[in-house]
């Protein structure tokens, strides 16, 4: 049995009692990995020298009897924009070939005060763009429920990791929905903590006022450790939250009585899969059974949720990517002309197309005479979705619905048109926009593939967010299914 | 509103962009069906509504001016494709 099937607690009793060393847990994920990866190419990059050193310190700890940290001996694995110092980081781009960071991210930092092991870095969308990890420019990663379907994206390497048993958690990042879609389409945990919880120092920026780092996992009780770990105010992120950091493991207390649970007409209506729907209102029916009580409400902008978003995170990306222009990292393509040349043909040859077409997109929603039309006009949307939400939060103390309207689909078919990519993230991008905390616990399966639950909670408020999914985990068994490799 | 290649190639100028006649193409294409989408935002009515430009009511982070530790000249070269006596090289900017 792979010690990976133990919740993280009793790992802990396991290393305390001698049973079972960091050395052995590092080793079983990269004897994994080197099982399966061929298959799921998860990883760009693996940490094996790196890991092992740290496992060796670790188990040297453990003997001393020294505290140890909340994630003692874990092996992760970490979005690859995610910057670890002297381990190369690509963003999944040509572009970035050959980068080593000079410095860690602060969530890799945590993560080490944490004592995890970092075992590598994991596939996804060139730049976190794209919800099926196609656009990877090192090849897409597959979805271990099916090899012939993509696993999600933009953190499909991320979730599919923790699907396939090769680490115990990973990070990801989330700007539309990067987290939780995957996550729903890998059958495992994933959690958008609300925007400023979680530094952003070291993540490279694709839409700076979307963007977030949250734990993949396979329990709602990993996550709950992971983002303790990862949590907290930040000097270096300018945009990071001053705000207290609660004990979210004792928010896992089961008990859900009178929790007041709004569902979106919008979110089970048209275009949700029927599959989709069925999972979603049985899992309502469990909560119902805990002592919940649910009621249909309207989030009556979601409909334009899409649009905004797109214009407003392209223009962000628009501008975020300037920065690489072949001067002082990344491709450097030199035909001997000038300046201009050079950054002309370093971006060209550097970015993948789903890159230049947002980029391209965001410069002209940004370019003199259309700033009014397209950008101020989707940021008074957004106040409009964020409204939303604000309203149905006065009545209920959690949003709930499917994370994705279908499962995993079939990889190829959907890459013809950038459009219909982008409105699989129809029920995740309102939640980014708003800037509010949601997580995807698995809720079902249809045709032998993970439906994920979306349970979306008020600004700062993970602790219902993860109470709630706790007390559906403890009730189903979803979430101890595993993939067949 | 629909925009043509010549609309494309000018974006793609201002991006510091070198698209192939196929991309500028593809892309004409591409984003016409984009910001067709996008115009569904002019069926609501925001003539009363602010902007959100972030979600977290954020104004100015200020820290004291001290002096701390930054990067060597050596560690902010380690990934610079081409570098000279310790500066980035880039080519001609005046010719």
């Amino acid at each position: 049995m792979s010690l990976f099937q133990y919740r993280l607690p009793e790992v802990h009793n396991m290393l305390h009692s001698k049973e079972v060393s960091v050395r052995e847990l590092t080793e079983e994920s990269l004897s994994v990995i080197a099982e399966r990866d061929s298959k799921v190419h998860a990883f760009l990059t693996l940490n094996e020298e790196g890991a092992r050193d740290q496992a060796r310190a670790l188990d040297d700890k453990l003997a001393t009897g020294a505290a140890r940290g909340l994630l003692f001996g874990l092996p992760a694995g970490i979005k690859d924009n995610i910057v670890t110092q002297g381990l190369r980081t690509t963003c999944a781009s040509q572009f970035l070939n050959n980068f080593q960071p000079i410095y860690d991210a602060t969530v890799v930092s945590k993560l080490r005060q944490a004592d995890a092991v970092t075992i590598g870095k994991l596939n996804m969308d060139e730049f976190a763009m794209g919800g099926s990890n196609e656009n990877s420019s090192f090849g897409a990663v597959r979805n271990p429920w099916d090899l012939e379907r993509v696993p999600g994206g933009s953190s499909g390497g991320s979730a599919a990791a923790v699907a396939a048993g090769e680490v115990f958690f990973t990070l990801g990042s989330d700007t539309g929905g990067s987290i939780r879609q995957p996550a729903s389409y890998c059958g495992v945990v994933g959690l958008k903590p609300t925007y400023g919880l979680v530094s952003r120092y070291g993540l490279v920026a694709f839409a700076s006022s979307l963007d977030q780092i949250g734990p993949i996992t396979r329990s709602v009780e990993d996550s709950a450790y992971v983002l303790q770990a990862i949590a907290g105010y930040d000097a270096q992120d300018s945009t990071s939250a001053k705000v207290s950091i609660p004990d979210y493991l004792s928010s896992l207390t089961g008990d859900i009585s009178g929790l007041r649970i709004a569902v979106p007409k919008e979110y089970i209506g048209e275009g949700v899969d029927a599959s989709v729907r069925e999972s979603v209102l049985s899992a309502l029916k469990v909560l119902e059974g805990l002592g919940a009580v649910w009621e249909e409400v309207s989030l009556p902008h979601t409909e334009y949720a899409v649009a905004a978003y797109y214009l407003l995170s392209s223009s962000e990306a628009s501008s975020n990517l300037a920065r690489f222009d072949g001067v002082r990292y990344g491709t450097r393509v030199d035909d001997g002309g000038g300046l201009l040349d050079l950054y002309h043909n370093s971006r060209s040859q550097g970015f993948g197309p789903e890159v230049k077409r947002r980029i391209m997109l965001g410069t002209y929603a940004l370019s003199s005479g259309y700033y009014d039309a397209y950008y101020l006009k989707a940021q008074k949307v957004r106040t409009l979705i964020k409204q939303d939400f604000d309203e149905v939060f006065k009545k209920y103390d959690v949003v709930i619905g499917p994370t994705a309207p279908t499962t995993a689909f079939k990889l190829g078919s959907q890459t013809e048109d950038p459009l219909t990519m982008y409105l699989n993230d129809i029920l995740t991008i309102p939640v980014s926009l708003a800037g509010i905390p949601a997580i995807s616990i698995p809720c079902g399966f249809a045709e032998g593939l993970p439906v994920g639950l979306q349970i979306i909670g008020k600004e700062f408020d993970e602790s219902t967010v993860l109470r709630v999914a706790h007390a559906f985990e403890q009730h189903t068994k979803h979430h101890k299914a595993r993939p067949q490799m | 509103m629909s925009i043509t290649v010549k609309d494309v190639q000018h974006v793609a100028k201002l991006a510091r962009l070198q698209l192939s006649p196929e991309e500028e193409a593809t892309f004409t294409e591409q984003m016409n069906a984009i910001l067709q989408y996008a115009e569904k935002l002019n069926e609501l009515d925001t003539e009363n509504v602010e902007p959100t430009t972030h979600v977290l009511q954020v104004s100015n982070v200020m820290r004291d001016d001290v002096v701390k530790e930054s990067l060597t000249q050596e560690e902010a070269l380690l990934n610079a494709p081409e570098h000279e006596e310790g500066h980035f090289k880039v080519p001609a900017v005046l010719e």
